[in-house]
């Protein structure tokens, strides 16, 4: 659900990349690194500021909510000197600044562990979740969705068209927790076949990934299956046809190919999305993820932990973009952005 | 719009589904709280009973009714998603629009802002602001309404920059109107319908988020409660009493269904090709057609009808035929059906449409049949009229040039290069072993063009079938183009069939030219006819009248030349 935004968003052209700096910059790898390299940092600083910005947003005085109820004076003034809340705000910025870039975030309020060290454990069954679902989402979706669109072309199999459209609709407008919970209760409550929470066998993958992409199969299908009738509708697929090639020729060499940017394009938005979902999918499962990790910090103002976790996954949703900028960009050199001699 | 709220098109049955369970779940939203608030609410000693004819669902640890408590959640969700979704929507909107109406660096800064915000998992996004504002009602609608303002933004700002570029914007601008007023009376009206159309999908989006936020603990907070929160109880009690998740799971997914098939249902009416319908043609059994002695003729078409099923005849029972080695022009305005013969007669008429004829036959094969593949690949060859887009921008020149000669000639890929390196060689083009590595965007439209005329050159074909293959090309090039045109059919006498809307272009090339208007054939021309002005329809004459004047240079002794 989070990624259907994102991807009206995406197709409509926004800001031209490569701007002022292209003139002077020879080889489109360099513009590339560098333009890539510039958002990095760009999402970094935003990142460093907003996480640092939790603490001294909070209504009232931080130091009294991060201690929770009851809290002794005491209490409060450990949980001050700890923010450094007692230090003038640039101070306390520089401070966090410095403690990022020397990968030391603090210590957890509840647990007295290393943020980092709390991150490095976690961080992995996130991970693992997450790159699963979207691969097994890719080889399911890309064919479905091509298999639809060329039974539907032109108007073909109206019956099919709508059973489509209808039954991914469907799947698609029930969150991924509301999924999860139905299999926990199908599979591991009813019939007992795989186990409802933990990550402690590999079974225990099996239910939080299918809960993860249910969802994203339907909305990947349907991208898929509109940008194949938009492709079957292009000259050189009539050009392919001109030449007499059988439909599988067509379809691998002349329409698959066209597909494979928009396709990814999406899927790395819908992949950094699936951190959102992960977050949610592991309190479901008990799945000892970050998502666990910052929806446990946020309940007990765990505020170390929640800048860190923050930190992490916006770096992470940032990388991923920059990933499949990366593929797109060997796979197809015109996504360099770099104007080629196109006359 | 209103009017399109009356059309039958309008209300499919998806559209009727999606707006009756909206309606219903408002009803429910209105008299739930009113009426079921007691037994959704009041502690009974009827403790985790199963589900009877009193308590459908069942009921909770506290023996409150279930179902009672699924359908009087249904007032709050709704409130909250409406209320997350138009924080959403007019912020979107407004920041949209103001970024449009600011200067061209703001703009540039803002949209680049928004980019990298889009891309931002919002879930995450709306945990930030669940961390700073204590958890409850208020923080969770502020949350997920902020978190979905970046996308909202970012497509009115887009939407807004390709409305502003229509004609009465500018209109409206020139004649001095303020920014601002046109922004509010020119834009948002053009704006609104794929505004409505997101709006819905932000609403089903809020709703999940919404729900996700209460489920995981850090939205609603008992004693209230939401779909999100209901989800949240049964968690704790899933193996005890697993039926107390079917309440809140149903109710989440309908209210998501009927916003998602509105807003399919208004998607789908947005976008024409979902409005096409399937003709499926009946082919003749007979792949080949035996030819009478005595008839000379390469391609002979009688009665050439095509029409839409149930629709118009587009071209109307039209009788030609090209001789071996003829190049014959079809001659007429757009619309006038000329392009739908030539494809009928190439064997690729648009699948929607149905072509019938006496006869129809290239060579030997009978075209309102199947013919065989290979041999339709061999013997006839198409030009297209745009290079930009008739070449796969995927593949390498090299792979696309040579698919014939090695799908249906059978040829290995040394032996297709050699053949292929040849012909774009006889056509002028500079270097073609290194063109052939090449991607269709790395050449000039020019030498795209030429590109297809070795492509289409180098089967031997018996027929060439070229629709407007010069149109999308600028003068000078057009004039190169036609020049290969000439010399392919001096050096190897291959028939044509030529398409164009310039009598000019056809002037220099054909033996004969056919004038086509409405689907008939108003005159039959030859060259020398045409050269001495001898026509007779005022169509034709009307035809010579825009000729602009176009001189072709005589072909140049020496290969070598490249076009700009």
């Amino acid at each position: 659900m989070t990624s259907s935004i994102a991807v009206e968003a995406s197709r409509t052209p926004g800001v031209a990349a490569g701007g002022a700096g292209g003139r002077f910059i020879r080889h489109p790898w360099v513009g590339f690194s560098l333009r890539r390299l510039g958002g990095l940092l760009l999402s970094f600083v935003v990142l460093t500021v907003v996480t640092f910005l939790i603490v001294p947003l909070i209504p009232g005085d931080p130091a009294v909510i991060a201690a929770g109820d009851g809290a002794s004076p005491a209490q409060i003034a450990n949980v001050r000197a700890e923010l450094g809340l007692d230090l003038p705000m640039l101070t306390q910025f520089l401070n966090y600044v410095s403690g990022i870039l020397r990968l030391d975030m603090g210590t957890s309020f509840v647990s007295g562990e290393r943020v980092s060290t709390l991150i490095f454990t976690r961080f992995p069954f996130t991970a693992e979740i997450a790159l699963l679902a979207i691969v097994l989402v890719l080889l399911i979706s890309v064919p479905l969705g091509m298999a639809v669109a060329i039974l539907t072309r032109g108007g073909r199999n109206k019956w099919l068209d709508h059973g489509f459209n209808f039954l991914t609709s469907l799947i698609y407008s029930i969150p991924q927790y509301v999924v999860g919970t139905l299999l926990v209760v199908v599979f591991a409550v009813t019939l007992r076949w795989l186990p409802a929470a933990g990550a402690a066998t590999l079974n225990s993958l099996v239910l939080p990934t299918a809960a993860l992409m249910l969802g994203p199969v339907c909305v990947i299908s349907r991208i898929v299956r509109r940008e194949t009738a938009v492709v079957l509708d292009k000259d050189y697929v009539r050009t392919a046809r001109g030449w007499r090639l059988s439909a599988l020729r067509t379809n691998a060499r002349y329409v698959l190919p066209n597909l494979v940017t928009t396709t990814l394009t999406l899927s790395g938005l819908i992949l950094a999305a699936q951190l959102g979902g992960a977050v949610v999918i592991e309190t479901v499962f008990a799945w000892p993820g970050l998502g666990q990790g910052i929806v446990n910090a946020i309940l007990q103002r765990d505020y170390p932990v929640i800048r860190g976790i923050i930190l992490v996954l916006g770096l992470l949703a940032t990388l991923i973009i920059i990933l499949v900028d990366l593929i797109l960009a060997i796979i197809d050199p015109r996504n360099l952005g770099a104007t080629s001699n196109d006359v | 719009m209103m009017s399109r709220l009356r059309s039958r098109e309008f209300w499919t049955p998806a559209m009727i589904t999606g707006a009756a369970l909206l309606a219903a779940l408002i009803l429910i939203a209105v008299i739930a709280p009113l009426t079921m608030t007691q037994a959704a609410e009041q502690l009974t000693p009827n403790a985790a009973l199963g589900p009877s004819a009193e308590h459908w669902l069942g009921t909770d640890d506290f023996g409150r009714d279930l179902l009672a408590r699924a359908l009087v959640a249904t007032r709050l969700t709704l409130l909250m998603t409406a209320g997350a979704a138009a924080v959403s929507v007019v912020s979107g909107v407004v920041i949209g629009l103001a970024i449009w109406l600011s200067g061209r660096r703001v703009r540039e800064v803002a949209l680049r802002i928004l980019e990298t915000a889009v891309a931002y998992p919002s879930l995450i996004f709306a945990l930030v602001i669940a961390a700073v504002l204590e958890p409850g009602v208020s923080s969770a609608v502020i949350a997920i309404g902020i978190a979905g303002i970046p996308g909202f933004a970012r497509i009115t700002a887009n939407l807004a920059s390709s409305v502003s570029s229509s004609e009465y914007v500018v209109t409206a601008r020139l004649l001095g109107v303020s920014p601002v007023r046109i922004a509010a009376r020119h834009m948002l009206p053009n704006m609104a319908e794929p505004l409505l159309i997101l709006s819905a999908t932000v609403f089903a989006l809020s709703l999940v988020e919404i729900s996700a936020l209460s489920f995981i603990g850090l939205g609603v907070q008992s004693p209230q409660y939401d779909f999100g929160r209901l989800l949240n109880d049964s968690l704790g009690a899933l193996y005890t009493q697993p039926v107390e998740a079917v309440g809140p799971s149903v109710m989440i997914a309908l209210t998501g269904l009927s916003v998602m098939l509105i807003g399919d249902a208004l998607a789908a009416h947005a976008d024409p090709r979902a409005k096409r319908s399937f003709f499926r043609r009946v082919l003749q059994r007979n792949r080949t057609i035996t030819v009478p002695a005595g008839d000379t003729a390469l391609v002979r078409a009688e009665n050439l009808r095509i029409s839409i099923p149930g629709g118009p005849q587009l071209v109307k029972g039209i009788t030609l035929a090209i001789n071996p080695g003829e190049v014959v022009a079809l001659v007429g305005e757009s619309g006038s059906g000329k392009s739908l013969t030539a494809m009928a007669i190439a064997g690729l008429p648009s699948e929607d449409l149905a072509v019938e004829a006496d006869l129809l036959r290239v060579g030997e094969m009978n075209m309102l049949a199947a013919p065989d593949q290979s041999r339709l690949a061999r013997d006839i060859s198409i030009v297209y009229q745009d290079p930009g887009t008739t070449f796969n921008p995927s593949l390498r020149m090299g792979s696309q040039l040579t698919e014939v000669l090695r799908t249906h000639l059978g040829l290995g890929g040394t032996k297709a290069r050699k053949a292929i390196i040849d012909a774009l060689t006889s056509v002028n083009i500079t270097e073609p072993a290194h063109r052939l590595r090449q991607h269709p965007h790395e050449l000039s439209g020019g030498m795209r063009q030429r590109a297809m005329i070795a492509a289409s050159i180098v089967t031997s074909p018996k027929l060439i079938v070229a629709d407007e293959p010069t149109t999308a090309l600028d003068v000078t090039v057009q004039a190169e183009v036609l020049r290969q045109f000439r010399r392919i059919h001096r050096e190897q006498g291959t028939a044509m069939l030529f398409i164009s809307h310039d009598l000019a272009v056809v002037e220099a090339l054909c033996d004969t030219i056919l004038v086509m208007k409405s689907g008939e054939i108003v005159e039959r021309l030859t060259s020398a006819q045409l050269a001495a002005r001898d026509v007779h329809h005022p169509y034709t004459k009307a035809l010579l009248a825009a000729i602009p004047t176009l001189e072709l240079g005589p072909v140049p002794a020496t290969a070598g030349v490249a076009t700009p």
